[in-house]
């Protein structure tokens, strides 16, 4: 098959890849795009999103108490111009959703509905029911269906960039149901592949979720940005990791520990009010507090053996039963559908079990506020890539928001890159073709010669990162989390293959997979290694304070051939100076 | 993780699963496998255990395995379900007969080929069609409660095709539309913002569409997501037939 | 395209009605309708001929033996089974709200049966006054 050619390739069929591909469809019909996903589109992780998407709406809020809310809860690590853009295009992005038919949940009068969420001082996130992801993305993908300069590639898989002239000229792929090895060329190319919460062994993420995208980045010599920071959720499940939404405490949800107390009273996150006070559940406090401060909570009690012990580890209870049926079943019909199916436990009348569980990266491919990668041509949006805006700790319900932003600015971008790029190298591509495809085949070959299996490395990738990387961390754990992760590199080069077959061999793609989360997790590792403070979700138990003189800045993790170098960058300040993170006081 | 047996020590689960390699073979096989029983085993669990355990060369789709991105629908004894809200022990200790979902064609063990639907959902019109455009600017349609409740269901499908491979007539001539499809047609004709029901009536009345549903039924039944498609197959035929009553009477008055 | 060769096509038996019970209720359902039909054709034709001879006395002398009585038991049953599936799916095609709730369905499918049973009372009553 002859090499077919795009002006724009967006990898990712997710959230922040369609809303790009129908950006650049209705700005300019003539520009062609292809949009290539290793799932069907919809089946893309954004769909598991539950609780919202913020956006200022209503008249007592303001752009500014909003980036006040993502600046304070990213730590002082988000770029301060970038979050200015995020605040003042979410408002237009979440009415477009809505006119794209979006069903938005709605105040009696027929306006959208908002409700409060961690981390924020008034209700903006908006939501449908706590499916909100979901009809976020089945709302873009049928979206995109009306426009034909969109050509999708389902269930294609990218194995790499291609990148000539400092510049990226398409990419290598494996067509699934027929294994064949195909190049696909395009003047600009959007990394839209989500996040990586895969690396870890438990998490809220999808099989998907293996950070492909920023691997293919960093291989092309695009660094890694703030990849120390990785969100744990206070809220999933057990045994599963399936996320219980923070909209359960936005609606008045309490977190309470083996002797029924609401510990997070503890932990500097101001007082409980009792349930029945109308002011209940108080914004930006207790429950409403932002999710790393949640998490460390939990570890905390762990430490003072305050926990409950269950068949699948400790946790702690999330009881919704003041909320009465009505609500729950009006308002987060999946959290009970959730429990009763996977804990047997109706919310109605018995708290939820709940534990941490990692969930976002908020590192990820280094981009600008354009969306524009340090390689021209090369942009990305949505979870695999950081603006920054989500700095050292991300706010619940900004990411689904910053999918349609900055998907749209990496629209915008690419649109005007292709105007002016060249003609891509046909002859580069078909050769990258032929070496990617004689890669895989000699390693379908040969590949069964090692002991170890790709489940089995990978299940060791997972526990090295969380015992090395968790939510506490310090030098000699992570070291060993880089030695681990470097003798697994090793290790991999021999990884068995048993599976010969062309068609959905999903042992290969996982292979692939794992792959990539070995330089995610690497990054990851390194990063954490060299940030020697404690911001946010990175918390060194050897250095316990948060330190502006050195790192009020974004770390960034170069691929070498040996160890990644970490260099940095200087956070962007605008109109917000660094100050103490308060909550429950202000 | 840790087995948590109920009762330690006796029978495995008994998978019998569906293979077929079409690069080596021209017919499929059912392949035994035991593996330790967990009473919070989901089948989806069950076959991820084969997969990196036993058999990496056994392939299925999966990816959310919390019941939304409809990836993992599978017959398990002869009922089409969502693998990852059915749990083993709702079979135990009997063996747990797997297959790729009916009426499709299998590209390999446990996965089907569904691009035929992937073809026929655009022909519907399934996006909205505003009845009267505004600008962003003007900020959102007003819609109410009510109005988005009367709509609401049919727009929870996720894709996953068990009703397809619960429908007889699909199984037995796949021209016809099946019921996602048809039921996502109606969740936009329902929409309180859209104006776009005359122009879906060209796919939807057409004898591929509404009119070749004879009411089994079992779509709605083996719905994971509660969309009811055959209920909203059976609105759409009484509300396109109104219209067309309508227009005989008043010609001239459109919708 | 030389690859849907590849694929392995399962075609549904003759018999694929009785593979499950909705099915086959399904298909009882689709025959009774024939019934409902032969029935109704077969009333107004022995109508027709009673107002023809002028008298109905004829035609409930021909009902009137145990093959008639048996003939109407089983087209009774069989009329019986037709209307209670199909009432029990009207609330399928008849929903309603009240505000943004849904009206419980068996509502709806219990109005179409005391309208059933209300419309048989006056078929009934007119018949046998
Ligand atoms: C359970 C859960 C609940 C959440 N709830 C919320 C919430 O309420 N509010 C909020 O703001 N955020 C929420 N988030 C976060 C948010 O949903 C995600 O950050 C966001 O959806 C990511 O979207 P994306 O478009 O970047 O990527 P995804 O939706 O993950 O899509 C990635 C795409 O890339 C494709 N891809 C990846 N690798 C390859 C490859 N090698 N080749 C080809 N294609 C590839 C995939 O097929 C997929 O189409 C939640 C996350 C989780 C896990
Ligand atoms: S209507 Fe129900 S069964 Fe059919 S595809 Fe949608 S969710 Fe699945
Ligand atoms: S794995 Fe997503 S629906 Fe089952």
């Amino acid at each position: 098959m002859d090499v077919p050619v795009h002006d724009v390739l967006i990898v990712g069929g997710g959230g922040a890849g369609l809303r790009a591909a129908i950006a650049i469809a209705e700005e300019n019909p003539e520009i062609t795009v292809a949009v290539i996903s290793k799932v069907y589109p919809m089946r893309s992780h954004t769909v598991a999103a539950e609780g919202g998407a913020a956006a200022v709406i209503k008249g007592n809020d303001s752009l500014d108490d909003h980036a006040y809310d993502t600046i304070s809860g990213s730590d002082w690590l988000a770029d301060q111009d970038a979050v200015e853009v995020l605040v003042s295009e979410a408002p237009g992005e979440m009415i477009q959703m809505e006119h794209w038919g979006c069903p938005w949940s709605r105040e009696p009068e027929g306006e959208v509905a908002v409700r409060p969420f961690g981390g924020m001082q008034t209700e903006r996130t908006w939501y449908a029911a706590d499916k909100t992801g979901f009809h976020m993305l089945h709302t873009l993908f049928q979206t995109s269906l009306k426009f034909d300069s969109i050509v999708r590639y389902d269930e294609w898989f990218v194995t790499g960039l291609v990148v000539e002239d400092g510049r990226p000229q398409g990419v290598t792929a494996i067509e699934l149901k027929s294994g064949e090895v195909h190049a696909i060329g395009a003047k600009a190319v959007i990394l839209c592949t989500g996040g990586a919460g895969r690396v870890y062994p438990f998490t809220t993420n999808s099989a998907i979720k293996t950070g492909d995208g920023m691997a293919l980045a960093y291989r092309a010599g695009v660094p890694l940005k703030d990849m120390e920071f990785v969100q744990y959720h206070p809220t999933g499940l057990p045994g599963t990791g399936i996320l219980i939404t923070e909209a359960a405490r936005g609606e008045g949800g309490i977190l309470v520990n083996r002797d029924g107390y609401r510990y997070l009273q503890d932990y500097d996150l101001g007082e409980p009010l009792d349930l029945d006070d109308p002011l209940h559940p108080q914004k930006r406090t207790m429950e409403l507090g932002p999710r790393d401060r949640l998490s460390q909570a939990f570890i905390h009690e762990r430490a003072q053996g305050r926990t409950i012990d269950g068949p699948h580890g400790d946790y702690v209870n999330l009881d919704l039963t003041h909320l009465g049926e009505r609500t729950i079943t009006r308002k987060i019909p999946m959290v009970r559908e959730l429990a009763v199916r996977y804990v047997g436990v109706d919310p109605v009348t018995e708290p939820i079990p709940v534990r941490t569980v990692v969930h976002y990266m908020m590192g990820g491919i280094d981009t600008d506020v354009e969306a524009r990668t340090l390689l021209p041509g090369l942009f990305a949006a949505g979870e695999c890539a950081c603006v920054s805006v989500n700095g050292a700790n991300r706010l619940g319900s900004n990411s689904l928001t910053e999918l349609l932003v900055y998907g749209r600015r990496a629209a915008r971008s690419a649109a005007q890159f292709v105007g002016e790029a060249p003609d891509v190298s046909l002859a580069t591509l078909r050769t990258e073709q032929e070496a990617a495809r004689q890669r895989i085949s000699d390693w379908l070959s040969t590949g069964s010669s090692g002991d170890d299996t790709v489940a089995g490395l990978r299940s060791i990738l997972n526990d090295t990162l969380e015992e090395g990387a968790g939510i506490f961390r310090d030098e000699s754990s992570l070291q060993r989390a880089c030695d681990g992760i470097r003798d697994l590199k090793q290790r991999f080069e021999k990884v068995r293959l048993t599976d010969t077959s062309a068609t959905f061999n999903y042992e290969l793609t996982a292979a692939l997979e794992l792959e990539n989360m070995l330089d995610v997790g690497e990054a990851i590792a390194h990063s954490a290694l060299a940030r020697t403070e404690s911001r946010g979700s990175h918390q060194r138990t050897d250095h316990p304070e948060r330190d502006d003189e050195r790192f009020l800045n974004h770390s960034l993790a170069y691929q070498t051939d040996r160890e990644p170098r970490i260099d940095y960058r200087d956070v962007v300040i605008t109109r917000w100076p660094p100050g103490k993170r308060t909550y429950g006081t202000d | 993780m840790a087995p948590t047996d109920t009762d330690p020590g006796t029978r495995p689960v008994v998978l019998d699963v569906f293979r077929f390699l079409p690069d080596a073979e021209t017919e499929p096989r059912f392949q035994r496998y035991e593996i330790p029983y967990q009473d919070d085993h989901v089948v989806l669990d069950a076959l991820n255990h084969v997969k990196n355990e036993v058999d990496a060369t056994l392939s299925f789709r999966w990816a959310c395995r919390m019941g939304v991105c409809g990836s993992c629908g599978m017959m398990v004894n002869g009922e089409p379900r969502l693998t990852c809200e059915v749990f083993v022990s709702e079979y135990y200790p009997e063996p747990i007969r797997i297959e790729p979902l009916a009426h499709f064609p299998v590209a390999r063990d446990l996965v089907i080929n569904m691009e035929d639907f992937m073809e026929k959902l655009p022909t519907v019109t399934p996006w909205l069609v505003p009845a009267d455009p505004k600008p962003v600017e003007e900020g959102e349609f007003l819609q109410s409660p009510a109005q988005l409740a009367a709509y609401k269901r049919f727009s929870m499908c996720i894709n996953c095709m068990l009703c397809y491979s619960a429908c007889p007539v699909y199984g037995l001539d796949d021209t016809f539309m099946g019921p996602a499809a048809l039921a996502l047609a109606q969740r936009y004709n329902m929409d309180s913002r859209d104006g776009a029901k005359a122009e879906r009536a060209n796919v939807v009345t057409s004898h591929e569409g509404i009119w070749e549903c004879t009411y089994v039924g079992d779509c709605t039944r083996v719905c994971p997501k509660e969309v009811d498609p055959a209920g909203a197959i059976q609105m759409a035929k009484l509300s396109y037939a109104t219209d067309w009553v309508k227009s005989m009477l008043l010609p001239g008055a459109n919708r | 395209m030389a690859l849907i060769d590849r694929h392995y096509v399962r075609k549904l038996p003759a018999t694929w009605w009785l593979r499950k019970p909705t099915y086959l209720v399904f298909m009882l359902r689709e025959l009774t309708s024939v019934f409902v039909v032969a029935y109704a054709v077969f009333l107004m034709v022995m109508i027709g001929r009673a107002d023809e001879a002028g008298s109905f006395a004829g035609l409930f002398d021909a009902l009137d033996s145990p093959l008639g009585l048996v003939v109407h038991l089983i087209v009774l049953a069989v009329l019986l089974f037709h209307t209670i599936t199909w009432i029990n799916l009207t609330p399928k095609v008849v929903v309603l709200f009240r505000d943004d709730e849904q009206v419980d369905p068996r509502l709806v499918a219990g109005a179409n049966y005391v309208g059933w049973v209300v419309a048989s009372v006056v078929v009934a009553w007119l018949v046998l006054r």
